[in-house]
């Protein structure tokens, strides 16, 4: 390869390199005062072009600001946050390349759906025949055809998240927001949409940034997810990470169920749970520090008292079944031990026979599948 | 929908009965009014036989007609001067928060709840100050100022209505979608609140133009609105002639007063 060429290259990876959305160091406070609240607490953040990312976490965490900041609806009080290289941060949103799918869609009533998609093209000064005409195939790619000349009223939820979804996306934005779009669905429709997005954002390209506080469906839409807690950025993966090796004790318990149990690290990689017992789990925490070890409810097995294979003898504790429920699929043990609960997930084909409460078993787990958290 | 709520019975008789009787009340007496426009005697109420005469002569009596179209001109003005100044302190009552504002919102509906005659008295106290210090008369300025005083109330309250009911994300919507501020207004806020408008300024003509009691006080220089003429009228004895006049005004009343509810109506299942 030449040396032009190896510099013709270097261009290209600096030019695709730019996030989508950059933010450094974004704080937002409301009010003043005794009534001083931080939305969102010194986050940074960095959103790839072409990305499917979510941002995740209960009501009040931060995530919606942050949403609003990004679209321009919300300043932030300090920091800085820019849109493919270009600073943004108090720019309104009618000067910023990005568009949102409103929670409850905010359809304007009085509108027809066509007049609904064609209204950002319109308001960018497009002549009204393209206006419409874009908007059609738009309306053609949600599915909506023959639909144009209702009002909003007039169409099922779906639709209208349809209708939504096409108003935003008519205007070509480099980046699509979208707030909580399948919150007011019903559970089949919800799912259904899910994959449709999923599909519709990698046929586009564009970066699509999705607020929601329901774990599954960030999980099954994301390329990556970034969890927030009381306005702080807890961590930010691929649903894989997330699950396998979250950052926290909140995050280990927000992503999926798992099993905290207490414990203090001790030296050698060892921890010591609650009831005095070592066990092999490695971490960067220093000797001393109070922690919690998270074992997913299907990482763990479970035998009858004293049918612990050799290899995990170290990794086994035993208890007494208190509940069971047959979930089809799986069974769902609650095993009492002596200090703590420990919720067990067996599939409900190839397990070590079936438990009653009353049983006395032993559970078990693979070193691998433990992972350490802190506060 | 006959639920467990519905009225059965002997109290569904009852109901109805009552309902019967109070529409009797308040209509009875306009029908009378109506029917005695068209006698043909000098007397008010004794019936002479059938004549449109009064309504001729209300036509072709020029102080009447002036007294009219000095009302009309009123109307206009004080309508339009109050749909945009109640319309205004509506949006800013109901989207912005701002120092003293709940002391602006309580002292904005005054004129709904302080008696006219109050108010008359404030209104011509205030104007002969004024008079005093910048030298002007009494007459049309003072009549619309005064309505406009007292109408920008009952459009703000209608107008409020209008605003609160609206989802405030649409605009935020318009905005994300490239509209400018006033563009948001223009296309989103303006339509889905016109209904509000027009429902709100139509009131205040109804109030304008059925004012006698402020009128009354704060006018001058032999200015005479339609309500406050016929009322110095009875004092010479009454004639159909104020019947009829008493019709056109209840009937042109009855028509605004329908035209605002209708247009409140108006795309009323849109607002989310």
């Amino acid at each position: 390869m030449t040396e032009a060429g190896v510099a013709h290259v270097d261009v290209e990876e600096v030019a695709t390199t730019v996030d989508a959305v950059a933010i450094r160091g974004v704080t937002k406070r409301f009010g003043s005062g005794d009534g001083e609240v931080v939305a969102v607490d010194d986050i940074d953040l960095s959103i790839a072009d072409g990305e499917f990312f979510a941002m995740l976490g209960p009501s009040g965490c931060g995530k919606t600001t942050t949403l609003r900041m990004i679209a321009g609806l919300e300043f932030p009080t300090s920091g800085s946050l820019k849109i493919f290289g270009d600073e943004v941060g108090t720019l309104p949103p009618n000067k910023r390349p990005v568009n949102t799918v409103f929670q409850n869609y905010a359809l304007f009533p009085h509108m027809t759906v066509l007049d609904n998609v064609s209204f950002g093209l319109r308001m960018q000064g497009v002549d009204k025949a393209t206006a419409s005409g874009r908007a059609s195939e738009l309306i053609d790619l949600v599915q909506l055809s023959g639909m144009e000349k209702r009002k909003p009223s007039q169409l099922s939820g779906g639709q209208q998240q349809r209708v939504a979804l096409a108003r935003a996306l008519v205007n070509r934005p480099k980046v699509l927001l979208l707030d909580e779009p399948l919150g007011a669905l019903d559970l089949k429709l919800r799912q259904e949409m899910q994959l449709e997005l999923k599909s519709l954002q990698r046929d586009l390209g564009v970066s699509f940034v999705f607020v929601t506080h329901d774990q599954e469906e960030a999980l099954t839409m994301s390329d990556r997810i970034a969890v927030m807690h009381d306005g702080r950025l807890l961590q930010v993966g691929s649903a894989e990470e997330l699950y396998e090796r979250p950052a926290n004790r909140f995050v280990a318990d927000f992503i999926g169920q798992t099993n905290l149990i207490e414990a203090t690290v001790a030296d050698g990689d060892m921890i010591v749970l609650g009831n005095g017992s070592k066990v092999l789990a490695p971490s960067d925490y220093a000797a001393g520090t109070p922690v919690a070890m998270s074992l997913r409810p299907e990482a763990i097995s479970i035998g009858t008292r004293g049918s612990v294979p050799a290899e995990h003898q170290a990794d086994s504790l035993d208890g007494v079944v208190s509940t069971a429920v047959y979930l089809g699929h799986a069974l769902d043990y609650h095993v009492s031990v002596d200090w703590i609960d420990l919720e067990v997930r067996a599939p409900a084909v190839g397990s070590r026979g079936r438990f009653q409460p009353g049983d006395e078993v032993s559970v078990w787990w693979d070193r691998s599948s433990n992972w350490v958290v802190a506060d | 929908m006959s639920g467990i709520t519905e009225p059965r019975g002997w109290t569904k008789g009852a109901l109805a009965a009552t309902s019967w009787l109070v529409y009797f009340f308040f209509y009875a007496p306009i029908l009378v009014l109506i029917i005695f426009s068209f006698s043909d005697s000098r007397n008010a109420s004794v019936w002479g036989g059938f004549t449109t005469s009064w309504y001729s002569d209300f036509a072709s009596d020029s102080e009447l007609t002036g007294a009219l179209w000095n009302s009309l001109r009123i109307a206009v003005v004080a309508t339009l001067v109050s749909v945009v100044l109640g319309t205004m302190s509506a949006i800013a009552l109901e989207r912005f928060r701002f120092r003293g504002q709940r002391v602006f919102d309580a002292l904005l509906y005054l004129p709904v709840i302080i008696p006219d005659v109050t108010m008359a008295v404030m209104l011509l106290l205030f104007f002969a100050q004024a008079a005093n210090w910048f030298g002007f008369s009494k007459g049309f300025g003072t009549i619309a100022l005064s309505h406009i005083a007292f109408c920008i109330s009952f459009v703000s309250i209608v107008v409020r209505a209008r605003l609160a009911g609206m989802d405030d994300k649409l605009e935020e919507a318009a905005m994300d979608l490239y509209a400018s501020r006033w563009q948001a207004f223009r296309h989103v806020t303006l339509p889905l609140i016109m209904p509000g408008i027009l429902g709100g300024g139509l009131l205040a003509m109804t109030l304008s133009l059925d004012d006698v009691v402020i009128t009354q006080f704060v006018t001058g220089g032999g200015w005479s609105t339609l309500p406050v003429y016929v009322f110095s009228l009875i004092r010479k004895g009454v004639t159909p002639l104020i019947n009829a006049v008493s019709v056109v005004m209840l009937v042109a009343s009855m028509v605004l007063v329908a035209l605002s509810l209708l247009a409140q109506r108006l795309r009323g299942d849109d607002a989310i």
